[in-house]
């Protein structure tokens, strides 16, 4: 049982080691531009894995972004700047979160506007079955109440 | 009456998922092809040393007063490969084009033009990327179609084959009709 223990917990540890592989190391100047840096490569998208943000992808050209992101904010761009930056050249598909406008128009309301499409049938649905009789008539109603009161 | 209803909605939702599906197999709505956002503008810098004389800069200045092709490479991708042939037959007729080896090792990209033939004007080496952010690109092979007045006016992601010409590029190589060389001898008058 011991060497197993000792196994799993080597394995585990190894397994941190290539999560923190993922993202090369960065040394930040102040603790604002690594929460800036942060937060801005987890809110642009990787142009080549494309469900995957800056933070999450392996991919080289996330890396060469990472990298720029890092070079502005050290060039004391703002994080607005340097989001415009990308989409100057990508357009607003590098980001998670598009701006409203005409053409994201669908993509922010869509889910809103399915729902009242969605609740506007279940609630004249559920009207209409009220409206409808019961499904059993007076006299069944009777018999099953005396059915009920045998017991 | 009501569940043929549900039934008929069903096969029409069935329908219109398999026309995108077909459409998006053959090209159309393909979301991993994302627009760029140059057409119709001012074509991004290049400004990176030459492959084969780093003392000299690429530049897109170099290419003006003619339409001419920038073409993102490098040999680890294989499309570059399969279109290389394609361009040295287009840079035979003639057609000027401006390659960038992109995040690739030089001694490298010199010895696939040494097998398989060089069709560019001049190379920019671009290791770590930043003339491709700079122009948007995301992806090897892309290329672009610059016109004589320096603005970006087609792109092509994936291999340049002759269908891909035909339909998105030939047009902007077509003899320069007399109406429009006037308009560019006033633009070219007033700069």
């Amino acid at each position: 049982m011991r060497p197993f223990k000792i196994l799993l917990s080597l394995v585990f540890l190894l397994s941190a080691f290539s999560v923190q592989a993922k993202i090369e190391s960065k040394d930040f100047p102040n603790e604002q531009m690594e929460a800036d840096y942060t937060s801005l490569v987890a809110e642009l998208r990787c142009l080549v894995c494309q469900n995957q943000s800056l933070s999450d992808s392996n991919a080289e050209l996330a890396v060469d972004m990472r990298t720029k992101v890092f070079k502005m904010l050290s060039e004391g761009k703002s994080k607005a700047e340097i989001a415009d930056f990308m989409v100057v050249r990508y357009g607003d598909f590098v980001l998670y979160r598009p701006p409203v406008k005409s053409s994201t128009f669908l993509l922010w309301f869509g889910p809103l506007i399915f729902f009242v499409i969605a609740a506007f049938i279940v609630f004249s649905f559920i009207r209409r079955q009220s409206l409808e009789k019961p499904a059993i008539d007076e006299q069944e109603q009777k018999k099953a109440h005396s059915l009920l009161d045998d017991e | 009456m009501a569940r043929y209803g549900l039934l008929i909605g069903f096969f029409i939702l069935i329908g219109v998922f398999a026309l995108v599906l077909d459409r998006m197999g053959s090209g159309e709505y393909n979301p991993r092809d994302i627009p760029t956002e140059f057409i119709g503008k001012a074509a991004p810098g290049i400004n990176v040393p030459d492959l084969y004389d780093p003392s000299k800069v690429v530049k897109v200045s170099d290419m003006q007063g003619q339409v001419w092709l920038l073409n993102v490479w490098g040999t680890w991708c294989p499309e570059c490969w399969r279109e290389h042939k394609y361009l040295n037959e287009l840079s035979l007729k003639g057609i000027p084009i401006v390659g960038l080896n992109w995040r690739d090792e030089a001694v490298e990209a010199k010895k696939m033009l040494d097998r398989m033939g060089n069709p560019f004007v001049s190379i920019g080496f671009d290791p770590h990327s930043s003339v491709a952010m700079d122009w948007g690109v995301y992806g090897a092979p892309e290329t672009f179609v610059i016109n004589a007045q320096g603005i970006v006016v087609a792109k092509h992601a994936g291999g340049i084959t002759p269908t891909v010409w035909a339909e998105k590029f030939a047009k902007h190589f077509q003899p320069v009709q007399p109406s429009s060389a006037q308009n560019t001898m006033k633009s070219n008058g007033t700069l």
